[in-house]
C-alpha cells in the first residue's frame, strides 16, 4: 500500500473495531479509533452492564458488548486483556477474523508463566491457541498513553513509527491501514516470529522511532525481519 | 487542599557518589517526617516495597516512630500492599498507630508498582485482583464491627471473634490507590472510598475523564459528594529557583529510572523527558514555589477539584539536606499560596 497517501474517506477492509479488553490499554485503543472512523466496541469476561460506564467515560462513542458480540460484529478484533488471563481466550469463536495482540509478556509487572519463558514471542503462543484468528502483533511497543499523545497525520515530520508482524499478509497489510489511521507509520516486520523483536527487553519496546529509525532497528536486529518477507 | 509527603524510603546514592547505608536513609526518613510536622504540611505518607533498595517493608513501624515524634500532621501508608496481606493484621496495625498518634493515620490501600510482595508471601499474583477485592471487602467490615462474622475464598471465615484494638476515629479513613486501571476508578467510586490517584508521568488532564467515571460512579451508588475526596499523587520537588530544582531533582529520577528501565526491558528516560514533564502543563510538580504552587493549582482544575496532593519526593532522598530544604519551602513558601487561593472545590460529576 502507498503508505504516504493522506487517509481515504473511509475506511477499507477494516470498518468496526472490537476490543477485548476494557482496562487502560483497550480504552486507549478505542479512544484513537473513533476518530479514524471506526465503530468500536469493547467487551469483557463480565456482563456489558458492569463496563458501561467505564465505556461512556473513557471512549465516548464507543459501545459495550458481551465478548462474543464484540468478536462477532468485529472486522478487527484487538486484544487488550492482562496476558495472565489469555487462555480464556479459547473459548471464543474467531472465525478466520484479523486479531491484533496488543499484549504483552512483563514478569516484573504481571509475574512469570512458563509458557512465555523461551525465545519465541508471547503472540506466537497465543497464536497456538487460536488458530482460527489471523493473529497480528502491534501496538505492544507503545505505552497507552502515547498512543494518544504521540499520533500525527501521515506525512508529518517525527511522524512515529509501530511495528508489526503476522504470518497472514492480507491480515498485516489491513493492520497496517489501521495503525496509519490511528496516527502512525506502519513497518512491516514479516511473519509472526519476527515480533519477538519488539517485544519487552528489545530496544524498539518503548522507543520513539520514526519509519526509517524504525526499519533501521529492525534490520539491525535480524536483517530479515525488517523486509517484510 | 492539604499538602503531603509520600517517601519511598529508598536508598540512593548522595551527590558524592557515596550510597546511603539503610540506617542512614531510616534516619533521614524519621527527620523528615518531624520537619513536615514542624513546617505544617497536612499528611506524610510512607510506602511499602519487598526489595533490596527500600527501607520500607514494615511501613506501619515507621509511622509509629513518625507518629511519637510527630503533633498535627496525619500519618499514612502509600500504599499498602493490600492483596498481600492479612486484612486482620493490617486493621489491628493502623487500630494500634492510630491509639499511637491519638488519631492521626490513614491507609491507602493499592496494589504497589512491584510485585515481589506476591512470591515472598505465597500468593499468585494472578489472584490479585480478586485478593484485592476480598480484602477490602473484610478490611471495610472490620472497620464497621469488632466482631464480624465473615466470609471468603482465600483467608479462613470469621465467626465473630473480635478484631482489637478499636482506633480512635469513628471511620479509620481508607483511601484506594490507583494507577491509570479504570475498573480500580469504578471500584473506589461504587464503594464511596477516598481516592488517591498516582500520575507519575505525562499530563494530570489525561485522568480526567478516570475521575469523573469516579465521581459518577459514587453518585450513582448513593454516596455524597463530600465523600468521594480525590487526592493526587505526583513526582515533586522544590528548591529556590526553577532551574535549580530541575538540576537538582533530575539526577535521582534518572538513577530510579534507569534502574527500573534496566529490569522492565525499556528504554532509559532522557533529560528532555524529565523537562517536558517539569514544564506547565507536565505533571511533575518540580521547580520554585511559585511554580510549584501554580502547578497545583493548575492540576486541581484540571482534575475538578483535589482534596489533597502528596509529593513523591524519593527522588531528593540521596541528599537528605536538599530533601530537607525541599519540605521546608513546600511548608512554608508553596502552603501559604495554595491555601490562599485554593478553597475546596468539588465538581459535579460531568453527564
Amino acid at each position: 500500500m502507498d503508505q504516504s497517501a493522506p487517509f481515504p474517506d473511509q475506511p477499507g477492509s477494516v470498518r468496526t473495531v472490537g476490543i477485548l479488553g476494557a482496562g487502560r490499554v483497550g480504552t486507549a485503543v478505542a479512544r484513537q479509533a473513533l476518530p479514524g472512523g471506526y465503530a468500536v466496541a469493547l467487551g469483557t469476561a463480565k456482563p456489558p452492564e458492569d463496563i458501561e460506564l467505564i465505556v461512556s467515560f473513557t471512549a465516548p462513542g464507543a459501545v459495550a458488548k458481551t465478548a462474543e458480540d464484540v468478536i462477532a460484529g468485529a472486522d478487527l478484533v484487538i486484544l487488550a486483556i492482562p496476558l495472565s488471563h489469555y487462555r480464556d481466550l479459547a473459548r471464543h469463536d474467531f472465525g478466520g477474523r484479523i486479531v491484533i495482540d496488543a499484549m504483552n509478556y512483563w514478569p516484573p509487572v504481571d509475574g512469570t508463566m512458563a509458557e512465555f519463558e523461551g525465545e519465541e514471542s508471547s503472540s506466537e503462543v497465543v497464536q497456538r491457541l487460536l488458530p482460527d484468528a489471523r493473529i497480528v502483533r502491534a501496538l505492544n511497543h507503545i505505552g497507552y498513553h502515547e498512543l494518544e499523545e504521540n499520533a500525527l497525520p501521515p506525512g508529518a515530520a517525527g511522524r512515529q513509527a509501530l511495528a508489526l508482524a503476522g504470518d497472514d499478509p492480507a491480515a498485516r497489510a489491513a493492520v497496517a491501514e489501521f495503525l496509519d489511521r490511528l496516527g502512525y507509520d506502519p513497518v512491516d516486520a514479516g511473519p509472526l516470529r519476527a515480533a519477538r523483536f519488539f517485544g519487552a527487553g528489545f530496544p524498539l519496546f518503548g522507543t520513539r522511532l520514526d519509519r526509517a529509525e524504525m526499519t533501521a532497528a529492525l534490520h539491525a536486529l535480524r536483517p530479515a525481519v525488517a523486509a517484510g518477507a | 487542599m492539604e499538602i503531603g509527603i509520600d517517601s519511598f524510603a529508598v536508598i540512593m546514592p548522595g551527590p558524592d557518589g557515596r550510597m546511603q547505608t539503610p540506617q542512614e536513609r531510616m534516619d533521614a526518613l524519621l527527620q523528615e517526617i518531624e520537619l513536615a510536622d514542624r513546617v505544617g504540611l497536612d499528611a506524610f505518607g510512607v510506602g511499602e516495597h519487598h526489595r533490596a533498595e527500600f527501607v520500607d517493608s514494615a511501613p506501619t513501624i515507621i509511622m509509629a516512630a513518625g507518629a511519637a515524634r510527630t503533633k498535627t500532621i496525619r500519618l499514612n501508608s502509600a500504599v499498602s500492599v493490600l492483596s498481600a496481606v492479612d486484612p486482620v493484621r493490617l486493621f489491628q496495625q493502623f487500630a494500634t498507630l492510630d491509639l499511637i498518634s491519638k488519631g492521626r493515620v490513614e491507609i491507602v490501600a493499592g496494589r504497589g508498582s512491584f510485585v515481589d510482595a506476591y512470591p515472598l508471601f505465597g500468593l499468585d499474583l494472578h489472584d490479585y485482583d480478586a485478593l484485592f477485592a476480598e480484602n477490602l471487602d473484610l478490611l471495610l467490615k472490620l472497620r464497621e464491627e469488632s466482631h464480624p462474622h465473615w466470609q471468603g475464598k482465600f483467608r479462613p471465615a470469621l465467626t465473630g471473634q473480635g478484631v482489637f484494638p478499636r482506633p480512635v476515629q469513628k471511620e479509620l479513613p481508607i483511601w484506594i490507590g490507583v494507577g491509570g486501571t479504570p475498573q480500580s476508578f469504578l471500584r473506589a467510586g461504587l464503594l464511596g472510598l477516598p481516592l488517591m490517584v498516582a500520575i507519575i508521568g505525562g499530563t494530570f488532564r489525561r485522568f480526567r475523564p478516570l475521575v469523573d467515571l469516579y465521581r459518577r460512579a459514587g453518585a450513582e451508588a448513593g454516596h455524597a459528594p463530600e465523600k468521594l475526596k480525590v487526592a493526587l499523587h505526583a513526582f515533586g520537588y522544590v528548591a529556590e529557583t526553577s532551574q535549580g530544582a530541575r538540576d537538582e531533582a533530575y539526577p535521582p529520577w534518572s538513577y530510579m529510572m534507569s534502574n527500573l528501565a534496566k529490569e522492565r526491558g525499556y528504554i532509559d528516560a532522557s533529560r528532555r523527558q524529565f523537562d517536558a514533564m517539569a514544564a506547565p502543563g507536565g505533571a511533575f510538580m518540580v521547580g520554585s514555589p511559585e511554580e510549584v504552587a501554580a502547578k497545583m493549582l493548575g492540576a486541581s482544575d484540571d482534575l475538578g477539584g483535589l482534596s489533597r496532593i502528596t509529593f513523591q519526593m524519593s527522588g531528593a532522598a540521596g541528599n537528605p539536606v536538599a530533601m530537607r530544604r525541599s519540605i521546608e519551602l513546600l511548608g512554608t513558601k508553596v502552603a501559604p499560596i495554595v491555601r490562599a487561593a485554593a478553597t475546596p472545590r468539588v465538581a459535579a460529576p460531568v453527564a
